[in-house]
């Protein structure tokens, strides 16, 4: 009962945030793509947080999704924001799968050391590439949707839609896939690999498939960014990138899969008004508002909703 | 081939050092059987050998038939042998029904990669498993206390538990009263080995309490620096001369106030 409940609030809160876009006005709008964008990333963060494994190099797979929708339509001028989207997804999801022989190997600081080193090694090999705009990048092409061809207010509004049809549906997986034996089995795996080997799984395999799953998420955050923004460049994986994300999951939490959407918003808007307001100083801002989460929230915005909950079923 | 184990010829050498050798047993269906030694005796790395953890340097095991030396762990697990440990391993952030209801899922829905991906951990089999295995151990009290705040003796039935909960044919359990209090040892004892009988396991069982192995025990294997020198019925094995002067020692020990752990 509580699952479905869950599943149908989430529903209505996708639908709700679809259908007040057409009376925000466009920055607002373009602000929230981008951050639903980014909630992708972080929702796979999640995914290997649950683990108790923290990537800190999330950015390789989302520069890498940024990347194929650039350079798709660069080379054979593909603008279909469809396939697009989920080529790039592939291209993330098999990348992960191969460093995740490596990867799913390693904990704790090892595990984040070493996903850091290879989304540098990603920006290493950009800035130096000359054909890939080097550290300039390169602009993304309009994207069409199928037959539909949108353009200026319209676009903004379309891919933004979009974005959260694509966030809707990941979501409605990784909720699904917490469900299933290997989603639940995160917990497990982080207090005692031993008796999850003797009770007959391959602790590795669980491992490598959080890793492939965060990384196919990350490719789509990527692809959907690389839309919005309309340019890439290699700061897309640049560490400070991932650790953008790593700060937007310690803000959710790991508790639910909402408080990425919601964590991603509020990050965004936080930076855009700290900018704003105080543009000298705008990452002050941020530091203290992770401050004030650790040290007040430290299980992230999630967990005040699971507060809250308990305190309803008390009473009852 | 009737025998559900059977060992031959087993060795285990670490560079120098022999840890085992020359072990030949076969266990029958249903049979429980104590395994006494001292510390260093052999008796953990016969079990360890058993399960997949460490791999013989000689010699073979069969089960129900079929050759299962130095296979993977999980592959031993998933064809029926399970094994519960001297320290509890279990899930300390989880509830105990959560521990039990995740051990019952892997072992139903036996285990598979994509198996696991599709199947809800929460399946109805899955929770009648896991609630029948915390009734058969009489832990139903702790239900939803996190593992982590369990008493010892708590844990050493959720471990037990847990090992069960996957329907093996063969249960190792390595100690199962090391760090539990003299007073409890026996209760416990009676708890697990009644709930093994009904569910119809055949149990080798690790002891130091040679009081507590002639009770439960149909047989028992003496082992000393890494081979067995006794194999019998209890009486037999314990009144074994070799036996008294080797072992029984750690025995006096034990029932001088101080268990021997290993």
């Amino acid at each position: 009962m509580a699952k479905r409940m869950q599943v149908v609030g989430g529903g209505l809160a996708f639908i709700a945030a679809a259908v007040i876009a057409p009376f925000l006005p466009d920055w607002v709008v373009s602000l929230a793509t981008i951050a639903f964008a980014n909630a992708l990333v972080v929702l796979g963060l999640i995914v290997l947080w649950r683990a108790g494994l923290v990537s800190f190099g999330q950015a390789l797979y989302y520069c890498i999704g940024a990347y194929v929708v650039a350079l798709l339509g660069r080379w054979i001028g593909l603008r279909d924001a469809f396939a697009l989207v989920l080529l790039a997804g592939i291209a993330a999801g098999l990348i992960s799968f191969l460093i995740g022989f490596l990867i799913a190997r390693y904990r704790e600081i090892f595990f984040a050391m070493l996903s850091l080193a290879l989304s540098m090694i990603l920006y290493g090999v950009l800035v130096k590439s000359e054909s890939l705009g080097s550290t300039d990048g390169f602009s993304v092409l309009t994207p069409t949707f199928l037959t539909y061809v949108p353009h200026g207010q319209t676009l903004n509004l379309t891919l933004y839609w979009f974005t959260l049809a694509v966030c809707a549906a990941s979501a409605l997986g990784v909720s699904a896939y917490f469900r299933s034996i290997a989603g639940a089995l995160a917990a497990p795996v982080r207090d005692n690999e031993i008796r999850v080997e003797f009770l007959g799984v391959s602790v590795a395999r669980v491992i490598h498939a959080k890793v492939v799953i965060a990384g196919t998420l990350g490719g789509l955050g990527g692809a959907l960014a690389a839309l919005a923004i309309g340019h890439v460049d290699p700061n897309m994986a640049y560490w400070t990138t991932s650790g953008s994300f790593v700060f937007v999951a310690i803000l959710a939490g790991a508790g639910s899969v909402a408080a990425a959407f919601v964590g991603s918003l509020l990050f965004e808007a936080i930076r855009s008004l700290a900018v704003d307001i105080v543009p000298e100083f705008w990452q002050m801002i941020l530091g203290s508002a992770l401050l004030v989460t650790i040290l007040f929230v430290p299980e992230g915005l999630g967990s005040l909703v699971l507060r809250l909950r308990r305190k309803k079923a008390e009473p009852s | 081939m009737s025998d559900i184990l059977a060992v031959r010829d087993l060795e285990k050498t670490f560079g120098s050092l022999v840890a085992a050798r020359d072990i030949t047993v076969s266990v029958p269906p249903q049979q429980t059987v104590g395994v006494i030694g001292a510390n260093g005796a052999g008796k953990t790395t016969f079990v360890n050998m058993i399960t997949g953890h460490l791999r013989p340097t000689k010699g073979s095991i069969f089960f129900e038939g079929s050759e299962i030396t130095g296979r993977p762990t999980r592959e031993i697990t998933r064809l029926g042998i399970s094994r519960s440990f001297q320290v509890a391993q279990i899930f300390p952030t989880l509830t105990v029904f959560e521990n039990m209801c995740m051990a019952a899922a892997i072992g139903r829905h036996a285990g598979g990669f994509f198996s696991n991906i599709v199947t809800p951990l929460h399946s109805s089999e899955a929770v009648a498993d896991a609630e029948a295995a915390i009734e058969l151990f009489q832990i139903g009290a702790y239900r939803d206390i996190k593992a982590l705040a369990l008493p010892q003796g708590i844990r050493k039935l959720l471990d037990i538990g847990m090992a069960i909960a996957g329907h093996p044919r063969l249960l190792l359990l390595d100690e199962p009263t090391s760090g539990i209090s003299i007073e409890e040892k026996f209760d416990l004892m009676q708890i697990v080995m009644a709930a093994l009988k009904s569910r119809k396991i055949t149990v080798l069982f690790v002891e130091h309490d040679m009081e507590i192995v002639e009770r439960f025990a149909d047989r028992v294997l003496a082992f000393y620096e890494g081979t067995v020198i006794a194999d019998g019925a209890p009486a037999q094995t314990l009144d074994d001369p070799k036996v008294q002067e080797l072992i029984s020692g750690t025995r006096a020990k034990a029932n001088g106030g101080t268990p021997a752990h290993a």
